[in-house]
């Protein structure tokens, strides 16, 4: 009997981490586990980020002021995502979306819900829907999702430039 | 021209296929390596030193795996640098190579580039869990699709322009036989109804996972001037970067994109890039990629890179022939696929691209791309040494 030669082996690796965010975003997560959207405005360009780093990227200065931003927002693009991954925990197909929550100068990726897949569209106006307020923890999944407001979609110029 | 000059000794890559079982990464590096120092007519004993560049360690998950790449390289004794940037690591990896020998460090640089995608899971490596934000990217793919959809409808592209890149690129990969996806029956019909992934992103619009490695000696004037090889000057260089969330930030047109773009050009001394580029190699992952960085890299007016995929100027007869080899949408071993857009054109203006070859190229543009579309490497090569 011969046997088939050995080309290589299947061994599952981890990678375990203990995240230390850090001043503002440690701020920004105390925020969410209260139920707030909290960013930073940059005193040189004045761009409000959520969430918030220790300083502005493009100016290379500290965070100043800190700004409560809305947990309401505009859809300004999207993917329908129909493959499967790993650690995968939303059905297929979800709409990854990428908000800007009204008073931030960035945008979020964030789940859409809510909307047959099919009618989401750039410019529609969402909510956040919060887990349930005994189930929020110092993350970002506190939102659940976002679901669309009952309002017209927002004009192209006022968010192109977030797309 | 910055620092003294530097030229294109030679070339080699490997066969890009899903699965290379036949090897491990050493032997796949030394595949490669062989090749380039072999189309140079030298040997390891001529090397100086090694620059080799990968993507992330985790898409294999072998940390810091230049370190027992020594040896298979040759390095043993002598310097040996990786370089980390994204998916534009083989073309910032050639630019070091470049810079050690454009700076009168060293006579002769061997740089190699790969990534051994079946050997782990690149897509579970993007897919990072972090308390900033909920877990929705799938892959790259996921990270792309709406920066896509902004730019189908900031340029109001007609749909059908991804199809047409894809029908372009792997028509050409057919002609080259180190390029993994050779389809020689891939039709309209069967992209348009291949499932969509990543809507507005199909499945036939994607690169492929590959095993590969790609090789360049890259020599001093001396050394390309002493060489009975045909060689590729290499005109100019650049590299750039922007931070990933800044806000504002243009993530369809890319600032650092068109500042690495001008950089080459002005070191190149070319001020017209459509006229004065006789062909280029630009990092195409997801079809759509090839009218935006037409924009970005001003061969095209901003909104109107997806005429020039619609009326075959990027075809291989057209006035701008782009990625000829096939793109990274026929070959995609990560780490390597910039390597193999530098090594491609440096092999046009060589005159040495075999069937794909572009009639008469004496200048070409070598381009990667990587991360978040936060870094970008370029290359300009000509067939004439530099004035
Ligand atoms: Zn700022």
């Amino acid at each position: 009997m011969t046997a088939e030669p050995i080309t290589g082996i299947v061994t599952p690796i981890r990678l375990d981490y203990t995240y230390t965010p850090g001043t503002s975003p440690s701020q920004f997560l105390r925020g969410m586990k209260e139920g707030r959207i909290l960013g930073r405005r940059c005193p040189s360009c004045a761009k409000v980020y959520v969430p918030p780093r220790g300083g502005c990227p493009m100016c290379g200065v500290e965070f100043a002021e800190e700004v409560r931003v809305a947990d309401t927002g505009t859809l300004v693009t999207f993917a329908v995502v129909n493959v499967n991954f790993a650690n995968r925990v939303i059905d297929l197909p979800y709409v990854s979306g990428e908000v800007r929550f009204d008073g931030s100068d960035t945008t979020s990726m964030v789940l859409v819900q809510g909307i047959p897949v099919d009618q989401v569209r750039m410019g529609m106006r969402v909510k956040a829907h919060w887990l349930p307020r005994d189930e929020w923890d110092f993350t970002f999944a506190n939102i659940d999702y976002v679901e669309p407001l009952d309002e017209p979609d927002a004009d192209y110029e006022s968010y192109k430039e977030f797309v | 021209m910055s620092g003294q000059l530097a030229a294109v000794l030679g070339t080699g890559q490997t066969k890009h296929v899903a699965k290379r079982d036949d090897v491990s990464i050493a032997g796949l590096v030394r595949e490669a390596a062989d090749r380039a120092l072999e189309d140079a007519g030298l040997t390891y004993a001529d090397i100086d030193a090694v620059v080799i560049g990968k993507a992330p360690d985790m898409f294999e998950g072998v940390m810091m795996p230049e370190l027992y790449l020594a040896e298979a390289l040759g390095a043993i004794g002598k310097p040996l640098i990786r370089v980390h940037t994204a998916g534009s690591v083989g073309g910032s990896t050639a630019i070091v190579a470049t810079h050690l020998v454009q700076a009168g460090v060293h006579e002769r640089v061997l740089t190699v580039a790969f990534e051994k995608q079946s050997e782990s899971n690149a897509m579970w490596a993007l897919s990072i869990k972090i308390p900033f934000s909920q877990p929705l990217v799938a892959g790259a793919g996921g990270y792309f699709a709406p920066i896509i959809r902004g730019y189908i409808r900031k340029a109001d592209a007609p749909l059908d322009t991804g199809f047409q890149v894809v029908l372009k690129d792997r028509l050409n990969a057919l002609k080259n036989p180190y390029a993994h996806l050779h389809q020689p029956d891939i039709s309209m019909e069967q992209i348009i109804e291949s499932p969509l992934l990543w809507d507005p992103i199909r499945y036939a619009e994607t690169c492929p996972s590959s095993d590969g490695a790609a090789a360049m000696v890259i020599g001093s004037e001396r050394a390309a001037d002493a060489s009975s090889r045909p060689v590729a000057w290499i005109h100019g260089t650049a590299v750039r970067s922007e931070p990933t969330m800044g806000a504002g930030r243009d993530r369809v047109n890319p600032h650092a994109g068109r500042d690495c773009a001008k950089a080459v050009y002005a070191e190149a001394g070319i001020t017209d890039p459509f006229r004065e580029i006789d062909c280029a190699e630009i990092y195409v992952p997801f079809s759509w990629f090839e009218p935006m960085w037409l924009e970005n890299l001003g061969f095209a007016e901003e909104g109107t890179g997806w005429k020039m995929v619609h009326d075959g100027t990027t075809a291989l007869d057209g006035d701008l022939p782009i990625n000829m080899s096939g793109g990274v949408l026929s070959s995609n071993p990560i780490g390597a696929s910039g390597m193999i857009r530098f090594l491609e054109v440096a092999n046009q203006v060589r005159g040495t691209a075999g069937e794909h070859q572009v009639d008469g190229a004496r200048k070409a543009l070598g381009h990667a791309y990587g991360g978040g579309s936060q870094f970008f490497a370029m290359w300009v090569v000509g067939k004439d040494k530099p004035k």
